[in-house]
């Protein structure tokens, strides 16, 4: 085996370029590997891991791209000596290339909102240039301090503008999707989402139910953080209050603070319009009058419930919230769990969506099961390694120790596949939980670049004389290009049992091992 | 300045700063879209960076 090293001096390229980069020359023929990174400090600690020689990249700036690939000996060189073909990118002739804020102003004067993905550490100061020139701004890079988030926040509050970030991933603004978000139908519900796959999950939910969406807007991870005390989300729902088409609000978060819960509470309990929230981690709290919510607020614990909820209303009937209900799928459990061996007992969730993760750890406290994760509840273990899963496990692959040197999953399945493999050779793990999301900027095909992973992982539990039970939720719409149906069929093909939500997923999971803990 | 409301009223008009990829989402639902070909400043120093801004 070959491997060799390039670098690309003074060469600034976006992390999902060079992913498709590096893709593309994996591809080729007699190439095992390449990893094309930016040459930062993380980065580089990362490839002398992956056997790059230390004084090969001491030189490499923050500035320049790595390219590192490993196979065959003429391939390789092949590659090396045409890289510069790999990072030119298609661009049409017509293109005007604009590289300041002000040219792009000239260009398009009556811009509203900047779009903005640069790493973390410039991030903040081109959000404040856009909001300076009057523009909303969707901030989809994350490692901004919370310093500076709250700045951000408190010039664009003063200005009368809204930002949504950062780590915001998702919007849909009058029928647009922006960053991962899915094909909805227009509609009366809007939503505000201090969460990203949580507002994917609700819109298409609410589209498969044959209802539309006004408008969902994101305000980044940790806007109901006490530190940041919920400007985004508060300018947001005073947005829809004064939106004519929007008939219901609907607020869908990740934990939030303490401090910020009464706060929340006043804004929501003020609002003209019907309400239903989906706060998560708040369960426990709300016996103890922390989110003293006005009786006509409908408060649940899952996204699919805050659907059902959110279409009853806007139909015109009556709530009846008995819960979401897995008795359909309990004799197909039975059948498999037939299968597993003695010592089979523990649940592994690899999730894509961090509010998925959150929402299932919920679930399992509720069913009694302690669960350790990279990002866990109150209450919850925080595993030592997010790399290595200890008993019931959930991990959101989405999280920054993953993501800070890969795409995230939902763009790039590799980590998650190797996760799913490693999970299949720990003899105790009876059931894997999965979630694949469809939708703009996602992967064009999640279930069937998993599908080798769940295949092998199946074998290697059987040829122990086991069983591995794989359970999911598809999260998207028809109109999405990747397919739902054929999504759902590559997966019931081979085997995984998928569920109409996240929710329902999750508790599916729970009745396979709930009786087994002991 | 755009009223923050006029966004939901009226529609979209981006200027898209970073990962290219966010901007041809857009421009397929047929939003108005200028892509800013961003690169990181050269000076690393994050105090002359805000000197150099308020100058220019």
């Amino acid at each position: 085996m070959s491997t060799g090293v390039i670098i690309k001096k003074n060469s600034y390229f976006d992390s999902v370029f060079l992913m498709q980069v590096a893709k593309g020359i994996s591809n080729e023929p007699g190439i095992d590997q390449a990893i094309v990174l930016m040459g930062t400090e993380n980065n580089k600690t990362l490839l002398i891991k992956m056997g790059v020689k230390k004084k090969e990249i001491d030189s490499v700036s923050s500035n320049d791209v790595v390219i590192f690939i490993e196979g065959s000996k003429s391939p390789v060189d092949l590659v090396l000596n045409n890289i510069d073909r790999w990072f030119t990118r298609k661009t049409t002739s017509l293109e005007v290339r604009v590289h300041t804020l002000d040219e792009a102003l000239t260009i398009q004067p009556k811009a509203n909102l900047a779009v903005i993905s640069v790493p973390g550490k410039y991030a903040a100061r081109e959000a404040r240039k856009a909001l300076e020139k009057g523009l909303n701004v969707f901030l989809f890079s994350n490692n901004v301090s919370i310093e500076e988030e709250l700045s951000l926040k408190q010039y664009a509050d003063q200005q009368g503008l809204l930002v949504m970030g950062p780590d915001c991933g998702t919007a849909i603004i009058a029928g647009v999707g922006i960053g991962f978000a899915n094909s909805i139908r227009r509609g009366k519900i809007s939503v505000v989402g201090v969460t990203g796959t949580g507002l994917q999950e609700f819109t298409s939910l609410i589209h498969q139910a044959g209802l539309g969406i006004s408008h969902a807007i994101g305000t980044g991870s940790r806007d109901l953080s006490d530190e940041i005390g919920g400007f985004s989300t508060f300018k947001a729902i005073e947005l829809l209050e004064g939106d004519s088409k929007t008939e219901l609000i609907v607020v869908i978060s990740k934990p939030p603070g303490i401090r910020i819960l009464d706060n929340l509470a006043k804004k929501l309990n003020k609002c003209p319009k019907p309400v239903v929230t989906c706060i998560l981690g708040t369960r426990q709290f709300r016996n103890k009058l922390k989110l003293k919510l006005k009786q006509s607020i409908v408060s649940t614990d899952t996204i699919a419930e805050a659907a059902i909820s959110a279409a009853a209303i806007v139909e015109g009937k009556s709530i009846k919230l008995p819960g979401i209900s897995v008795t359909n799928f309990l004799d197909r459990i039975k059948k498999e769990k037939k299968l597993l061996a003695t010592n089979q007992r523990y649940l592994r969730g690899i999730f894509a969506g961090g509010t998925f993760c959150y929402q299932a750890q919920q679930l399992m406290a509720a069913g009694g099961l302690q669960i350790h994760s990279n990002v866990p509840l109150i209450g919850m273990i925080k595993l030592t390694d997010p790399t290595t899963s200890m008993a019931n496990s959930m991990v959101d692959m989405g999280e920054d120790y993953f993501t800070q040197s890969s795409p995230h999953p939902m763009i790039d399945s590799r980590l998650s596949k190797q996760r799913i493999i490693k999970e299949a050779h720990d003899p105790e793990v009876a059931v894997i939980l999965l979630d694949f999301i469809l939708g703009f900027m996602s992967s064009e095909n999640p279930a069937g670049e998993l599908a080798p992973a769940i295949i092998e992982a199946k074998q290697i539990r059987k040829n122990d004389g086991g069983h591995l039970i794989f359970i999911a939720s598809v999260c998207g719409t028809d109109l999405d290009t990747q397919n739902l149906k054929e999504q759902l069929n590559t997966l019931e093909e081979i085997g995984v049992i998928v569920m109409p939500s996240s929710a329902h997923a999750a508790l599916l999971a729970l009745e396979v091992v709930k009786d087994r803990q002991n | 300045m755009h009223d923050v409301q006029e966004l939901l009223e009226i529609g979209l008009s981006i200027i898209n700063i970073g990962v290219r990829d966010f901007g041809e989402s857009l421009k397929k639902q047929g939003v108005e879209v200028t892509h800013l070909e961003w690169e990181p400043p050269t000076v690393v120093d994050q105090e002359i960076a805000d000197i150099l801004d308020k100058l220019l």
